[in-house]
């Protein structure tokens, strides 16, 4: 132990041995279960991150049309690209995973649905919803408009 | 000896023993968190909707239709909505990662940096659009 704070850093794990405790991510490694609950957490962070990035492309979009037509048709050629419309699915999938649990989360905040099997469901609701909304926008987008 | 006595806060023996209570600014961070949330509900629909109208639309289009006060407006709430709900999540996505004090101080301003400055270079995008 180097630093006093160590001291803190020292726990007991449910069978009572005494352990180093785990710093985040420790849902990943052998300290933790794999479940429903941990799966839909972290896919919450990871789409949290891939919209962060996708924010970059909203930027790009928006400062392109603001720049002139030369700089709009490079971008309309980069996003319309096969790789464009793959990060664009991307960025759908991970958009309304992360707006359908982030309901899920407010729910939560207000008290409602955290009985393990209302959780359970509400959690399969979510890759359901996910997967109908993202499939319903490329098929709007490819044959409607 | 009597038993030990029983705890009925919620509250880790850890906090306990470490008697610092909240930080005081916690709160603000997990209420904006969640105002900007609600908040991006209707406006990221919104969003969606305008992408799929705007689908296959020419830089004519695009500047018509944020020609229209209304899509400016909306817009710029979204972009608010949007980049300060990121900058909530990824500050607390880099403190649960980043275990070097310098490090995480240095990566949140950073990535701070970097939104402030797309958030207002979406602003002027859509403004110039607009106007």
């Amino acid at each position: 132990m180097k630093d006093v704070r160590e001291a803190l850093m020292v726990g007991r794990n449910t069978e009572g041995r005494l352990v180093r405790r785990p710093v985040s991510p420790f849902m990943l490694g052998s300290a933790y279960k794999f479940q429903t609950s941990s799966l839909t957490s972290i896919m919450h962070r990871i789409t949290s991150c891939a919209l962060g990035v996708g924010t970059l492309l909203l930027t790009y979009w928006l400062v392109s049309a603001a720049s002139g037509d030369g700089a709009y048709s490079i971008a309309e050629a980069i996003l319309g690209s096969w790789f464009g419309i793959l990060v664009l699915f991307g960025f759908t999938v991970a958009l309304f995973y992360h707006f359908c649990n982030g309901i899920r989360h407010l729910a939560w905040d207000a008290g409602k649905g955290f009985e393990l099997p209302d959780m359970h469901r509400s959690g399969g609701l979510v890759v359901a919803a996910t997967a109908i909304l993202t499939l319903a926008f490329w098929a709007l987008a490819f044959f409607i408009w | 000896m009597s038993t030990d006595p029983t705890i009925h806060i919620m509250r880790s023996n850890l906090g306990r023993a470490r008697g610092l209570g909240s930080a005081k600014t916690g709160l603000h961070h997990w209420w904006a968190q969640r105002v900007t949330a609600i908040a991006l509900l209707p406006l990221s629909l919104y969003f969606v909707l305008t992408v799929l109208s705007l689908d296959h639309a020419t830089r004519d289009q695009v500047a018509a239709f944020f020609a229209e006060p209304w899509n400016a407006v909306l817009y710029l709430c979204l972009i608010a909505a949007l980049f300060y709900h990121l900058k909530l999540g990824v500050q607390v996505v880099l403190e649960d990662y980043v275990h070097t004090e310098s490090t995480k101080v240095a990566s949140i301003l950073l990535v701070n940096g970097v939104i402030v400055f797309c958030a207002l270079a979406c602003a002027v995008s859509i403004l110039k659009l607009a106007l």
